[in-house]
């Protein structure tokens, strides 16, 4: 393949990935936004495998297999196995109605865009266009933890937001090292299982995974007791 | 470099052996054991390093310098004070039933984690290693705030988790955009993320991307440090949490991540060649401790309450190291170590404090000094030395810090000032009435072990009155290390 015909492949992916992004604020069921993160890791993997093919990068092939089997399949499929043991299969109205998320989601965009401008003229990777993309949709990720109330969603959001900037790490440097990309994948793994043990912990204690009714029990100096 | 390998594997394999242990008293025994000799190699460490200035370990994935080996060891030290302390404090909790042997276990080897974590990212020559074991650290500590399992506890466990995630994640950001600029000098592989080498090149990094990328790094570690505004899950992770972990996270935990972001700020001034960096730093430094002053008031949790002190003070470093005279590094540096050291003290008497008095809420601890004369003069004594007063090491460091703002931006003094007022008079107005006054019906006796706490204080007492030759030229290396954008050492 030539190397215009894999920048091409690059940037479309980029803009699936965006597409992912946006999805997954403008789901309203648990399983359709656990869809939407699995397709969001697989197209990780596939970024990862097509950077390196383009780069002759043989680790980054390591780190596209990695992708797959722990973003488009363990994960998802972990989170999945939560929602069936809870019975959240539904997500409650997020605080925002979503033409409005939507709306607000432009203009993360936008914003994304604006402040990488200066990072891209100086770019001489085939694969430049994709960190303003990555970028929006590190900031869709914390959009969407700000606006979900379920302990789950802001899990899935936590999520997204690295992968964006695994998308961030393969589109605009073309992969980072490979122990720092073990030692990254690593830590997630952890931070998921530990987020597990605590959906069964809060259910328990709280007896919903709502956020709101976890702070509550949070003293406030300015509250009263 | 066999000390230093020592010095990280013993946490290590303590915290998996503390993991088979089901024992308490063993188990206790074995954690002291770890911390002692955790120590002991990170001493010898420290003067094997302090004789060549800088060195590189195990084929340059480790560098040691005098900035951070001198962090090693206050690390390993609160550590060992800390598992001293924590041996009766944890067996009381195991009497009371608020924890049962099998979270016992989870604590001892989470907390040898912890310090594991903690080693490895001090040591680490690798920006991106810096990261992962920052977040291992965070990962143990989660689990650690969470001992308890009350509905408070995992609550304030999972907004640490979802906030610390957060602001960790944008330093990654950060951290891919420094490797997007160090890949185009360095070439691709770890050489990019090395940071003897990125020091060695700093000139040659793109000042554009660099500025973006401190933002991100800033935010990031920023939100670790407990930096205003991202300081919303710190009172809550030191209120809930058993005391031990207060004391570490506030003693050491935070110091780790502004380790790693004035590495970042060195990095940064080196490519842009503004005070951009600093400047942003010093804005952060007055915002914390303006809010911590304020919120110090509105406080009923004793340990809520001396989290809010420690953002304070961790307000004041930042501000110190933001400034970036040699100076006022020294006296961040200095800050660093007597804040480590008082603090942890104060949490450790906290908790039989509130153990004795079987409750955290500063309205219903009264008359420490007639009940536990122990407790109630260390307490005292504690406040006083964070306080600033003189003689102690706290004093010292901020009439340093002083100075050195007199020097470069003598506004900032004014605003420093009624900070540090503000905070002083917050810290007085509660612990006055629970030292003195009359003493609380509700009151059992503990068994206390007071030892770590007057070891701290009498430390961070040492440090206010003369601080020993060899310790002086250590803090003056490092700050000459971190003022000097290349490291004069020329470890690379």
């Amino acid at each position: 393949m030539s190397a215009a015909l894999i920048q091409q492949l690059v940037d479309g992916l980029a803009a699936l990935m965006l597409l992912t992004s946006f999805a997954l604020l403008a789901q309203h069921r648990m399983l359709s936004v656990l869809n939407w993160f699995a397709a969001q890791g697989v197209l990780l993997a596939v970024t990862a495998a097509v950077v390196a093919y383009g780069t002759d990068n043989n680790e980054l092939y390591i780190s596209a297999v990695m992708t797959f089997l722990l973003k488009g399949l363990l994960l998802p499929w972990l989170l999945w196995r939560v929602i069936r043991e809870l019975h959240v299969h539904r997500e409650v109205e997020p605080l925002m109605n979503t033409t409005l998320t939507m709306l607000v989601a432009l203009g993360v965009t936008l914003f994304a865009f604006h402040i990488i401008q200066p990072i891209e003229k100086i770019s001489q990777l085939m694969t430049r266009d994709s960190m303003a993309i990555a970028t929006a949709c590190v900031l869709l990720g914390m959009l969407m933890m700000i606006t979900r109330r379920k302990a789950i969603t802001q899990v899935v959001g936590f999520l997204a937001v690295e992968n964006s900037l695994f998308f961030a790490a393969i589109g605009s440097t073309n992969g980072m090292p490979l122990v720092v990309e073990i030692g990254i994948a690593f830590d997630v793994l952890i931070a998921a299982l530990i987020f597990g043990l605590f959906f069964f912990q809060i259910r328990d204690t709280f007896d919903s995974l709502e956020v709101d009714a976890m702070n509550a029990h949070l003293i406030h100096g300015d509250d009263e007791e | 470099m066999n000390m230093f390998l020592a010095t990280l594997l013993s946490p290590l394999i303590g915290g998996i052996l503390l993991g088979l242990i089901d024992h308490p008293r063993l188990a206790a025994r074995i954690n002291v054991a770890t911390g002692v000799s955790t120590f002991v190699f990170s001493l010898l460490l420290a003067v094997q390093v302090l004789d060549v200035k800088s060195v590189d370990a195990m084929g340059g994935w480790f560098h040691l310098d005098a900035y951070n080996v001198f962090l090693v060891a206050l690390t390993t030290f609160v550590g060992m004070t800390t598992t001293i302390f924590s041996g009766p404090y944890m067996r009381h909790e195991l009497e009371g039933g608020r924890v049962d042997r099998l979270r016992l276990r989870l604590y001892h080897s989470m907390f040898q984690l912890f310090q594991f974590g903690m080693l490895l990212g001090f040591t680490s020559n690798n920006i991106g290693v810096l990261w992962v074991s920052l977040e291992l650290a965070t990962l143990a500590t989660v689990l650690l705030v969470s001992l308890y399992r009350t509905p408070a506890s995992i609550a304030a466990a999972w907004k640490y988790f979802i906030l610390c995630g957060m602001g960790i994640a944008l330093a990654l950001f950060g951290t891919v955009l420094v490797y997007f600029t160090s890949s185009t000098v360095l070439g691709h592989g770890n050489e990019a993320l090395t940071w003897t080498l990125l020091y060695a090149h700093a000139a040659e990094l793109d000042p554009a991307v660099m500025s973006i990328a401190f933002c991100f790094l800033m935010v990031g570690y920023g939100t670790k440090v407990g930096l205003a505004p991202m300081h919303a899950w710190l009172p809550d992770a030191h209120g809930e949490g058993p005391t031990p972990v207060s004391a570490v996270l506030s003693g050491l935990l935070l110091n780790l991540a502004l380790y790693a972001l004035v590495r970042c700020k060195m990095l940064v001034d080196g490519a842009t060649g503004t005070d951009m960096a600093g400047h942003i730093m010093m804005g952060f430094g007055l915002l914390s401790l303006a809010v911590a002053a304020l919120s110090l008031h509105k406080q009923r949790d004793i340990k809520r309450m001396f989290s809010f002190s420690s953002i304070e003070h961790m307000g004041l470093m930042t501000f110190a190291f933001g400034i970036g005279t040699t100076l006022s590094s020294f006296a961040a540096l200095l800050h660093m170590t007597v804040h480590s050291l008082v603090k942890s003290g104060i949490f450790f008497t906290v908790g039989h404090a509130a153990q004795a008095m079987g409750t955290q809420k500063m309205s219903e601890i009264r008359g420490l000094i007639r009940h536990h004369p122990g407790i109630g003069w260390g307490l005292l004594i504690g406040t006083a030395a964070i306080a600033g007063f003189p003689p102690f090491g706290v004093f010292t460091s901020e009439f340093l810090l002083f100075t050195a703002a007199l020097e470069s931006y003598p506004w900032t003094t004014l605003p420093l000032l009624l900070g540090l007022l503000v905070a002083m008079a917050g810290l007085f107005r509660f612990v006055q009435p629970m030292v003195y006054g009359e003493p609380a019906e509700h009151a059992v006796p503990v068994h206390v072990n007071m030892l770590p706490v007057y070891v701290h204080f009498a430390l961070a007492l040492a440090l206010g009155l003369a601080i020993p030759d060899f310790l002086a030229d250590w803090y003056e290396q490092a700050a000459a290390l971190i003022v000097s954008v290349t490291p004069a050492g020329g470890g690379a």
